[in-house]
């Protein structure tokens, strides 16, 4: 496991801040064993006010990271829930455990030597043809993405609905816990968003022109000049900047163009 | 009129050759082909074993997907989809004790009960266009083309899916007709191709390769006109596979009905994608005063 109990007794440690903590106390399961936690803390400050400390499966605390990954039931509830543990707060006896980081084979390529043909995803994934449409993996995921439609676009070699669709993976990982199948979906989103953002989207004709423009050394007397400017001036200089109203239209312009 | 269609993933990479003329045929019939959304692989292969409930979910899935549109029908172009898609709304509509097993597994989706009518777009041409309206629309008759149906399995076999007789079709026959071309019966028209045997035993499938194009050529055919993407992968390796072996083995084209439908009905021979075809397709339509 990632995450290890510290030496001292956590129900002594529970004791001593249930003084301190004014809310109520709930019984929650980690990984079969029973502790009282203050309600409203996330699953992640839950475990460690029970005496956890995390030394892997904790990265963010943001929900972006997808370290934290999480399964549990509820009481009377068959169901598997998901979540990330910074995310979630702790509900009166959910059972649960971290599963923050699951077992899944990444493909070895050259990225720059692959195409944007869906047979490159294929050749790399060819698992991804073991997908039955259980469905499982899309009510496992924390962020709401539709995994299987994600996996259906992959099939049908359309790696820009892929990357579309996956957009918010963090990669935890728990629809590959979960795929009857066997895939690694995360890593096969990656690699579809990888192919669209660097082979498949146009290239932005105005960043090739600004870095032109930068190249030819365009700013280099004003950035000169802002690194031998006293720090007071420099504060000065930043406050009273002019900035771009909120409501500003598309047509705003700043009073000094020279730069533009 | 619209038709919610349901393409399957080999249409959308390797086959867009069965599936771009078909788009742009049936529009020029009076007909848009709705993609339904969030469409799944059809399960590829009908699953036979009587528990394997599991297999049975992504074919019901695709037809919750028409369901939920509120269409009553679901036209397909592969005839492997087309087979998957029916037995699967077969099941659902007759198994009482199956379709809940699946329906509670999918807590996900909506019921289904069998509501939707799986139909091939053969039988959309025939039974909502007809043979005569058909003909009509010909603007390019594919005359002197003589070309062998090869319908393979899946869209005859089993009886209760078939879209025609099983024992004779004459439904690609007829189709053929309409657009002015010479059809060429020949005993292996529903012969299997070898299907997934091209994995394990890819030797069996250039014999019966062999045995297909051998009858359809000493009935006098020039080509082959087929529905599905298995059936065109078969016999075009096959037909690779016997060409290296026999240097007496003379290369016959393939196309799927769709190419031919396009070409008949005048439109831009690019929409038809021949560049994706086995075989030489574009010399022989030329030779015939077809293609420029």
């Amino acid at each position: 496991m990632s995450v290890k109990e510290e030496k001292k007794n956590p129900a002594e440690t529970a004791v001593k801040e249930k003084k301190q903590i004014a809310a109520k106390l709930i019984p929650i399961y980690i990984m079969g064993k029973r502790y009282e936690v203050p309600e409203g803390l996330t699953i992640m400050k839950a475990m460690e006010y029970a005496g956890y400390r995390f030394i892997r499966g904790c990265g963010c605390r943001g929900g972006t990271c997808g370290a934290c990954g999480t399964v549990y039931r509820k009481p009377g509830d068959y169901k598997l829930q998901v979540a990330l543990a910074c995310q979630k707060t702790v509900e009166p006896g959910m059972y649960m455990a971290q599963i923050p980081f699951f077992p899944a084979n990444r493909a070895q390529y050259e990225f720059t030597d692959l195409t944007s043909t869906p047979e490159e995803v294929f050749k790399l994934y060819p698992e991804l043809f073991r997908c039955v449409a259980c469905n499982a993996c899309t009510k496992a995921c924390p962020q709401g993405i539709e995994v299987m439609d994600a996996i259906a676009a992959l099939k049908q070699g359309n790696i820009a609905e892929a990357a579309r669709l996956s957009f918010d993976c963090i990669q935890c990982g728990l629809c590959t816990s979960r795929c009857f199948g066997e895939l690694a979906q995360y890593h096969m989103f990656q690699l579809a968003r990888r192919i669209y953002g660097a082979k498949i989207l146009p290239r932005a004709e105005h960043l090739a022109e600004m870095i032109g423009t930068i190249n030819e050394g365009r700013y280099d007397q004003i950035l000169d000049e802002l690194k031998h400017v006293k720090e007071d001036e420099l504060k000065k200089l930043y406050q009273e900047r002019e900035s771009e109203p909120m409501a500003a239209g598309e047509d705003w312009k700043p009073e000094d163009t020279r730069y533009l | 009129m619209s038709l919610a269609y349901y393409p399957g993933c080999t249409l959308k990479t390797k086959a867009r050759n069965l599936e771009e003329p078909a788009v742009a045929s049936m529009e020029v019939l009076g007909f848009k082909l709705e993609e339904i959304p969030r469409w799944n692989c059809c399960g590829a292969v009908y699953s036979l074993a009587e528990d394997d409930l599991i297999h049975q979910v992504a074919p019901v899935r695709n037809l919750i997907r028409a369901k939920e549109q509120g269409q009553d029908k679901l036209a397909t172009l592969c005839a492997f989809c087309f087979n998957t898609l029916k037995r699967a709304n077969l099941l659902m509509r007759e198994n009482g004790e199956k379709r809940d097993t699946l329906n509670s597994f999918m807590d996900e989706e909506m019921d289904y009960g069998g509501e939707v009518k799986v139909v091939h777009l053969l039988e959309v041409l025939r039974d909502e266009i007809g043979w005569g309206a058909l003909a009509q629309k010909v603007k390019l008759p594919l005359r002197e083309l003589k070309v062998a149906p090869y319908y393979g399995c899946t869209l005859l076999r089993p009886r209760e899916v078939a879209i025609d007789n099983v024992e004779n079709p004459t439904i690609l026959r007829e189709f053929l007709e309409a657009l002015g071309a010479s059809p060429v019966d020949f005993p292996e028209s529903t012969r299997c191709c070898g299907s997934y045997q091209i994995i394990s035993n890819p030797d069996d499938i250039s014999e019966y390769a062999r045995d297909i194009f051998n009858s359809a050529l000493s009935h006098g055919a020039e080509a082959l006109v087929l529905t599905c993407p298995l059936c065109d992968y078969n016999l075009g390796q096959g037909q690779k596979e016997l060409m290296k072996k026999h240097n007496e083995f003379k290369e016959m084209s393939l196309f799927y009905f769709t190419q031919l439908l396009a070409l008949a009905l005048g439109l831009d021979p690019q929409v038809c994608h021949f560049e994706l075809n086995y075989g030489s397709p574009g010399s022989l339509l030329r030779e015939k005063g077809l293609l420029s």
